[in-house]
């Protein structure tokens, strides 16, 4: 393959790395255009995603960087809601006082890092991937530099970033060395019925350091302090599309580089899932805070995404993918929702500011409404198919009592989010709230009818494509 | 005797379990954490460039610049954190980094 042929391949990323860099020297020369570079910015990450569409199927960079219908499915989902994080951060952020120019350039160097991640071939790219996303959200978190908190949180995901991207690159070393090659297709040679220990070894490494990445218990407990100390806009976006490209990346190591060690992941994924659940399920019960309560809510979501790998199938990779783009529409729009509401110039973020307040605010109570019950998974709302598709795929696969245990644990969930339903309906309001930003009610609104109705025609061209996506895996 | 890659592997272990322990044991310094960080990966590339050696392949060794790569990065973006950190608290021992709990 010429490089010519090679670089016609990566052009959404080519896009996000121009486009960012050339935003950056932009911005350093007219700091005070925010606006263009935030335009700039969603013009870029749509620009890529209609590249991304238009791809054809192939490899480039010796196996590094691949191109195919999961690729595809990730990457126009990852740029979507990169492109739906900057209206609804940089006015925020403006509001508060930041005026930086660098959130919409951090925001397409996250989004370039999570495009590597879903598309990569090869632990070298996985790991960079990896890094250019982590780099860019550690700071997008401790972007509020004023913030005591948002500092706070943006040194804790560092600090515990930085540990489980080594668990992940000593996981790629050991890999490397017993399989003896970094392409997943080396390897998947290497591991041909069934790995020997050493490569074993590496995978379970690699595979604590993308649980750390996807926060899943017991590797979690970055997520609460983090969700709660950064600004609501940009956990909105880190709680959504890194979670996707994670997961994407996961399925993609373990089904193309591992498939003949299918048993061994299958295992530990199982546990990964459920505890995951059963944390997100009884930790999130004694939450005050809603930002706090809604991490929880995502480790346990996060769960139910492994359940769905951990079937091995490819119905399971598509019910994973499902789940995963559904469960990103809801969190974004509770998260919009939040960024939405303040009372008095502080953010709304306990349980109890939000005390009555659909007699001021209906149209968002209406959406943190669906957004709750969709989280709970209650039918017809865009969580129930979500969790539908894990389930038939974890009940096909032979999973009986993961599933039960996962149901058990929903419902033990629906406790939280039925409580804020009540407290937003029935209780006393204890004062009046500031008028919501256009932007970002917009956003939570739509995304609210995206959770129902919309999702009950979106499912006849998602599902297609998800299956598409999940042949791609060749499992 | 003659070194052989276990030796480098095991060498490689030992650096990488101490930089783990350097981040949960250490009580003082957030500094000292962002030291265990690049024991950890320096303990990577002790394995890669020892399995590179070992299978006489060069991946291995093209892996381990990337890695140095990415460590100054993450260098650069853990000390601008930390700083925006001093700057709130005027301190920055582990235990103060304690605002949220739960």
């Amino acid at each position: 393959m010429t490089f010519s042929a090679d670089l016609s391949l990566a052009i959404p990323e080519l896009i996000l790395a121009v486009g960012a860099l050339v935003l950056l020297v932009g911005g350093a020369f007219s700091p005070r255009s925010t606006f263009a570079v935030s335009a700039a910015a969603v013009v870029a990450l749509l620009g890529a995603a209609v590249a991304t569409a238009t791809l054809p199927v192939g490899t480039a960079f010796a196996g590094g960087l691949i191109s195919d219908a999961a690729a595809t499915f990730a990457k126009v989902a990852i740029y979507v809601a990169s492109a739906v994080a900057i209206p609804l951060g940089q006015p925020w952020f403006e509001r508060r006082g930041v005026k930086n120019f660098e959130f919409p350039v951090l925001i397409l160097l996250a989004a370039l890092g999570m495009g590597m991640m879903a598309s990569s071939g090869d632990l070298i790219s996985l790991y960079v991937g990896v890094e250019l996303q982590s780099l860019a959200l550690y700071v997008l978190a401790a972007m509020h530099r004023d913030n005591a908190k948002a500092s706070e949180a943006g040194l804790k995901y560092f600090v515990l970033g930085a540990l489980s991207s080594g668990l992940l690159l000593y996981g790629a070393s050991l890999i490397y060395g017993f399989a003896g090659s970094t392409t997943y297709a080396d390897i998947a040679v290497a591991v041909q019925g069934g790995a020997e220990t050493g490569v074993l070894f590496g995978l379970v490494f690699l595979m604590c350091g993308l649980a750390f990445k996807v926060s899943a218990a017991p590797f979690h407990m970055w997520t609460p302090d983090v969700y709660e100390g950064a600004p609501t806009p940009v956990v909105a976006f880190f709680a959504a599309a890194p979670k996707l490209a994670a997961m994407v990346l996961f399925a993609r190591v373990l089904a193309e580089g591992f498939a003949g060690a299918i048993e061994q992941w299958s295992q530990v994924l199982v546990a990964l899932g459920l505890i995951s659940v059963a944390v997100g399920a009884f930790a999130g019960l004694v939450q005050k805070n809603l930002k706090r309560l809604w991490a929880y809510s995502s480790i346990a979501n996060v769960g139910y995404a492994l359940l769905g790998l951990a079937s091995g199938t490819e119905a399971g990779i598509q019910a994973m993918l499902m789940f995963m783009v559904l469960y990103m529409v809801d969190v974004t729009g509770f998260f919009a929702c939040l960024s939405a509401l303040s009372r008095g110039g502080r953010s709304m973020e306990t349980m109890d500011d939000m005390a009555g307040l659909w007699r001021e605010r209906p149209w968002l109570s209406l959406a943190m409404t669906v957004f709750a019950l969709s989280a709970l998974g209650l039918p017809p709302f865009s969580g129930f198919w979500a969790k539908y598709y894990v389930f038939k795929a974890a009940l096909d696969a032979g999973l009986w009592g993961p599933a039960v245990i996962g149901l058990v644990g929903s419902v033990v969930a629906a406790f939280y989010y039925l409580r804020l339903i009540k407290v937003m309906w029935f209780d006393a309001s204890p004062g009046q709230t500031d008028k919501p930003p256009a932007e970002a009610g917009a956003i939570a609104i739509g995304l609210a009818v995206f959770a129902f109705p919309v999702v009950l025609i979106a499912l006849t061209w998602l599902d297609p494509l998800a299956t598409r996506a999940a042949q791609a895996f060749g499992l | 005797m003659t070194i052989g890659l276990a030796h480098y592997l095991a060498v490689a272990a030992i650096l990488f379990t101490i930089g783990v322990f350097g981040i949960f044991v250490n009580r003082k310094n957030i500094i000292v954490i962002l030291m265990s960080v690049e024991l950890i990966l320096l303990a990577v590339n002790i394995n890669l460039v020892a399995f590179s050696a070992y299978l006489g392949d060069v991946t291995g060794q093209i892996f381990a610049m990337f890695v140095l790569t990415v460590a100054a990065a993450e260098a650069a973006v853990g000390l601008a954190i930390l700083v925006t950190f001093f700057r709130n608290r005027g301190d920055i021992a582990v235990d103060d980094a304690s605002m949220m709990k739960g």
